[in-house]
């Protein structure tokens, strides 16, 4: 099962979601953001970073790369992806995902650990969830206000497209807590939290039993492998 | 150097925080006659040759689409200076 993992000129977290990707049992595959040759992956991850510097607008010139043409054009055939942080930005600005990020209210960059509500198990990312779970995985970004018109938030609750919610307190700003969303069909799920470094014990977020020993993340990339299989 | 100028501002709706950070600086050192701040960018195409009104109108284009986000930005003016 190849996973995709797209590096832009600024990304920081490719290496982390190979890494993710292989300890959930999949084989990880690196992109290169000037190639529109996806190598025929069965899903893709946008990680996170900060894609060309952050100019124009965080993921606003990662949006317009050939590897991220090619995404969108197959995301709407149905190909999983999963967009994290600044891979979540590059989704709203590549119009897969509706909305956009702005700067955090309070102005600072955050970075906790963040306790987040699974509010919809039935994506290709988040189906080995139960749903209503709780999970814990590390936060950390600068512009991780999600906004939308209220035309928007209310189809988006609708139809249960918020994802996750953000538990014990909004970080920063974002309307309705809403953390992370998905599309109609499933496929996309875009989200400001990372998955990907909460994946194996001694690395992970404090947990009640152990220090360091949370693996929420583990089941993003689980969820995908079992969608794959079933697909 | 003829340039085009794309001028765009965060909506009005929006919170500014750029802008409001500025504002208090401005309210601390005695201007709290000044009600608000808001900050927007202006971005300049330049061209080494004469601008068409074809190139007004692509710069149109590209400054609803991609130069700004309708979600949060308004594109406030594209003009073209000689």
């Amino acid at each position: 099962m190849k996973i995709g993992v797209i590096t832009y000129p600024g990304t920081l977290d490719d290496r982390d979601a190979q890494r993710a990707i292989r300890l959930a049992g999949g084989t990880p595959v690196p992109l290169w953001h000037a190639d529109d040759d996806l190598k025929k992956v069965d899903a893709v991850v946008l990680p996170g970073g900060f894609s060309y510097g952050d100019y124009l607008r965080c993921g606003a010139i990662a949006a317009q790369a050939p590897a991220t043409k090619e995404v969108i054009r197959l995301a709407g055939q149905g190909l999983p992806v999963l967009g994290i942080c600044n891979g979540f930005q590059i989704l709203v600005e590549s119009h897969l995902l509706p909305g956009g990020l702005i700067r955090n209210e309070k102005q600072h960059f955050v970075c906790k650990d963040q306790k987040l509500r699974v509010e919809n198990n039935e994506t290709a990312w988040t189906n080995m969830f139960e749903k209503d779970e709780e999970i814990l995985i590390p936060l950390k970004n600068g512009e991780g206000g999600y906004i939308a018109s209220d035309e928007t938030l209310k189809m988006l609750e609708a139809e249960n497209l918020i994802t996750f919610r953000y538990l014990d307190g909004n970080p920063n700003g974002s309307l309705n807590d809403i953390a992370g969303l998905t599309n109609k069909r499933g496929n996309v799920v875009g989200l400001m939290p990372h998955p990907e470094h909460a994946v194996e014990p001694g690395f992970g977020p404090d947990t009640k039993t152990a220090m360091r020993s949370g693996i929420d993340g583990l089941k993003f990339f689980q969820s995908v492998l079992q969608q794959v299989v079933n697909a | 150097m003829p340039k085009i100028i794309v001028e765009i501002m965060p909506k009005q709706d929006l919170l500014d925080p750029q802008g409001k950070a500025v504002a208090n600086s401005l309210h601390r050192s005695g201007r709290e006659d000044i009600s608000a701040v808001r900050i927007g960018k202006r971005i300049e195409l330049h061209f080494d040759r004469e601008i068409t009104d074809k190139d007004l109108e692509e710069a149109k284009t590209q400054a609803a689409n991609f130069l700004s986000n309708d979600v949060i930005e308004d594109v406030v003016a594209v003009t073209k200076e000689d």
